[in-house]
């Protein structure tokens, strides 16, 4: 049972004077990945059946490398404040919810550094 | 988990069925949500077919007129039957509205009327607001300034300072909107929701207020503010025909000017 008012309750901890910069990320990486998405999968289509080296060779070109590094970036980051918002909202206990927090940012950052590294692997040339 | 199925003992039951007379022409049926506190009973649903020949065109004309003559214990919160109090609010063929603005014939097949979306429900069409009232005192919905008043008049505003306020002074508080809103069912306890946010901004907006920054910090926050996900329920259920999720986004553009 509780005794407190009804203002109290909604005053709560404060505001937690943040929000925008997850706002404005999430708002800038799906600009990033607009344009971004579209080459890549114009890109995918183009390699589809194409011999291993010739694949090898578009990714080891410095543009191509770039461009997908940032897709990456933008994909994985934006991934990761969308599901972010999909927990907080659905999730009502709180240490599911900073479990699952964990677990998925965690999880993301492990899948987004893997295909990092191969890209950069592949443009290394090693 | 956020709750998607009701509760055992918030599962609708039949109700009972009450027909209209005899001789009755212009029938019409209505569905109505009925609970009382005091059984310890399920909810259920009751049917009330009415001669629409003897009550007037508008949703609440018939509950009253169901109230008056057909079951006086039929529960709602009425007052100024023209739209302007809010007390009427409650959900009609599936949509939250007023009452007293929204016409018998524009409702299609059976009225089916249920109290607003997500709610503690007092008794019947009665829905607890408390935790929404607290929510409108938190935003401190008054003017603030640090400079002194002048002593022989008013805090002067411009015609165009005055039109920002358009669209946002006629909210009415019904509750319409933030009980439309999904975000506002699953975290109701942090997010403010659309009606609170509305009145939130009708006071950034206002020339005459100086308290802009400290309102704007007060909502920067990942669930008071940022739980709206732009999903529009608000602004479609309006019957004020107002536009929540534009004072939202405004909120939002305004901490984008003040932090780029």
């Amino acid at each position: 049972m509780s005794m407190q008012s009804p203002l109290a309750k909604v005053r709560g901890l404060g505001s937690a004077k943040e929000g925008f910069h997850h706002w404005w990320a999430q708002r800038l990486t799906a600009v990033l990945l607009a344009p971004l998405s579209l080459w890549f999968i114009y890109n995918l289509v183009a390699v589809t059946g194409a011999e291993y080296s010739a694949v090898i060779a578009w990714i080891a070109q410095p543009i191509n490398a770039a461009l997908l590094l940032l897709f990456l970036f933008s994909l994985y980051y934006h991934a990761a404040l969308g599901l972010q918002v999909v927990i907080e909202d659905y999730i009502e206990s709180e240490w599911q919810k900073i479990a699952f927090l964990i677990l998925v940012k965690f999880l993301l950052c492990l899948a987004g550094l893997s295909a990092a590294i191969a890209v950069l692997k592949i443009y290394l040339g090693t | 988990m956020a709750e998607f199925t009701l509760p055992k003992n918030s599962k609708v039951q039949k109700g009972k069925t009450f027909a209209a007379a005899e001789g009755a022409t212009n029938k019409r049926t209505f569905r109505i949500y009925r609970w009382e506190p005091d059984t310890g009973e399920n909810p259920r649903l009751d049917t009330f077919e009415i001669n629409l020949d003897n009550c007037g065109p508008m949703v609440l004309d018939a509950i009253i007129y169901i109230k008056n003559e057909i079951d006086s214990t039929l529960t709602f919160r009425r007052s100024c039957r023209e739209g302007i109090c809010g007390s009427c609010a409650m959900n009609i063929g599936g949509t939250n509205t007023l009452a007293c603005t929204k016409a018998i014939k524009d409702v299609n097949g059976d009225v089916a009327i249920y109290p607003l979306p997500h709610m503690p429900v007092v008794k019947d069409l009665v829905p607890d607001l408390t935790h929404f009232y607290a929510q409108y005192a938190s935003i401190k919905p008054w003017m603030q300034t640090q400079s002194a008043p002048p002593p022989d008049a008013e805090r002067l505003q411009s015609k165009e300072e005055r039109a920002l306020l358009d669209g946002l002074y006629e909210c009415i508080l019904c509750a319409c909107c933030s009980t439309s809103c999904p975000s506002y069912w699953w975290n109701s306890d942090r997010y403010l929701g659309p009606a609170i946010l509305l009145q939130a901004y009708r006071w950034i907006a206002d020339s005459r207020d100086e308290f802009t920054g400290e309102r704007l910090d007060d909502l920067e926050d990942p669930f008071r503010l940022y739980r709206c996900h732009t999903i529009m329920n608000c602004t479609n259920t309006c019957p004020k025909s107002l536009n929540p999720a534009k004072a939202i986004a405004e909120i939002k553009k305004l901490l984008v000017s003040r932090a780029i």
